[in-house]
């Protein structure tokens, strides 16, 4: 008996190996975990899009809020808007990290598809982005009353996304704040 | 008309081709000793491009590890040591950006793998090995001296046979 059983050693090897790339087909390699997860949002003190101010990180920690990366040199981002404005409309509190980007074109920007963002930070440098450890954009940080970073998504959020995955995260982070 | 359009056809290739030549150009840095240079060649060597997964940011041409190679570049003339500057790096895109984490519970099996594997492979070449010789030794033992006469008949006729 042994030895026949033997014979289905190859048929199992490869069950396994097909089971373990059928997997991989669902994985997405650059979903990371951040390594700024449970971090306190970085220091920062730049200009303020459409303003003369400076804007600080003291400026707008103190509730939960999205953190929203983004450039109108960024395809994807321009997907996004039309539902980072519903959310916006609906009270969930978006910051932008205007990342790399022109002013006038992000103003132009804002003008023409809306403004869904309490403010929007300048980070023409990248210098911010690099704290925060972006490496693209869209990129969206939750963070939370204290100010610390407590998820991170890459990529575009929609309503599918934010309904399955990101409203319960946001949802939490209310509760926990009592807000 | 024709060879005119061929020709036409030609000469864009050829644009086509200087433009990529021209976009393959990276930065280059001036250092003020060649150790640090061979620092940054080192260090950038080794740390991996977040965006673009299986480059390092030596050989990317991502904005980020434009970025990055501007920041490293920096970080060796502010006088940073290595650790530092891993450091650095760590702390804001995770052990991923090393090509050589340090070792963790999440790395573990990345720097085990290999041993384990390599372990693993010479306990079934001795087992496999011991058994044949087991087996060899086993079947001449088994024939008794009537079953050993068989053989030898049975082998001289099968050479008959041929």
């Amino acid at each position: 008996m042994a030895p026949r059983l033997k014979l289905f050693l190859p048929l199992a090897l490869f069950a396994i190996l097909a089971l373990l790339l059928f997997r991989g087909l669902e994985l997405d390699p650059r979903e990371m975990p951040s390594a700024l997860i449970d971090k306190p949002l970085p220091e920062f003190s730049l200009p303020q899009l459409g303003r003369e101010n400076l804007i600080t990180r003291a400026d707008v920690v103190g509730e939960v809020a999205l953190f929203n990366v983004w450039a109108t040199w960024c395809v994807s981002c321009r997907v996004e808007h039309p539902y980072l404005q519903l959310l916006a409309d609906s009270g969930v509190p978006i910051y932008g990290v205007n990342y790399k980007d022109d002013d006038a074109a992000a103003l132009k920007w804002l003008q023409d598809l809306g403004d869904p963002y309490r403010a929007n930070i300048v980070d023409a440098q990248g210098g911010l982005g690099l704290d925060l450890g972006v490496y693209g954009a869209p990129e969206t940080y939750f963070v939370d009353a204290s100010g610390v970073i407590r998820y991170r998504h890459v990529g575009i959020i929609d309503e599918q996304m934010w309904q399955t995955r990101l409203a319960p995260i946001y949802r939490e982070l209310v509760q926990e704040a009592g807000q | 008309m024709r060879f005119g359009g061929i020709n036409k056809a030609m000469v864009f290739c050829c644009a086509l081709m200087l433009a990529a030549a021209a976009s393959g150009v990276i930065e280059t840095y001036e250092f003020s000793t060649p150790q640090l240079q061979e620092r940054y060649q080192l260090l950038s060597a080794e740390l991996r491009c977040p965006k673009c997964q299986n480059q390092n940011i030596a050989d990317s041409n991502a904005p980020i590890a434009q970025d990055l190679r501007r920041l490293l570049y920096e970080q060796l003339e502010e006088g940073a040591s290595n650790d530092e500057i891993l450091d650095y790096m760590v702390s804001r895109y995770g052990e991923f950006v090393r090509y050589r984490p340090a070792f963790d519970r999440s790395t573990a099996v990345l720097w085990l793998a290999p041993v384990l594997l390599f372990l693993a492979a010479i306990v079934v070449l001795f087992l496999s090995l011991r058994r044949r010789q087991g087996e060899s030794a086993a079947s001449q033992a088994n024939l008794s001296d009537e079953e050993q006469q068989r053989l030898q008949q049975m082998l001289s006729q099968s050479e008959q046979d041929t």
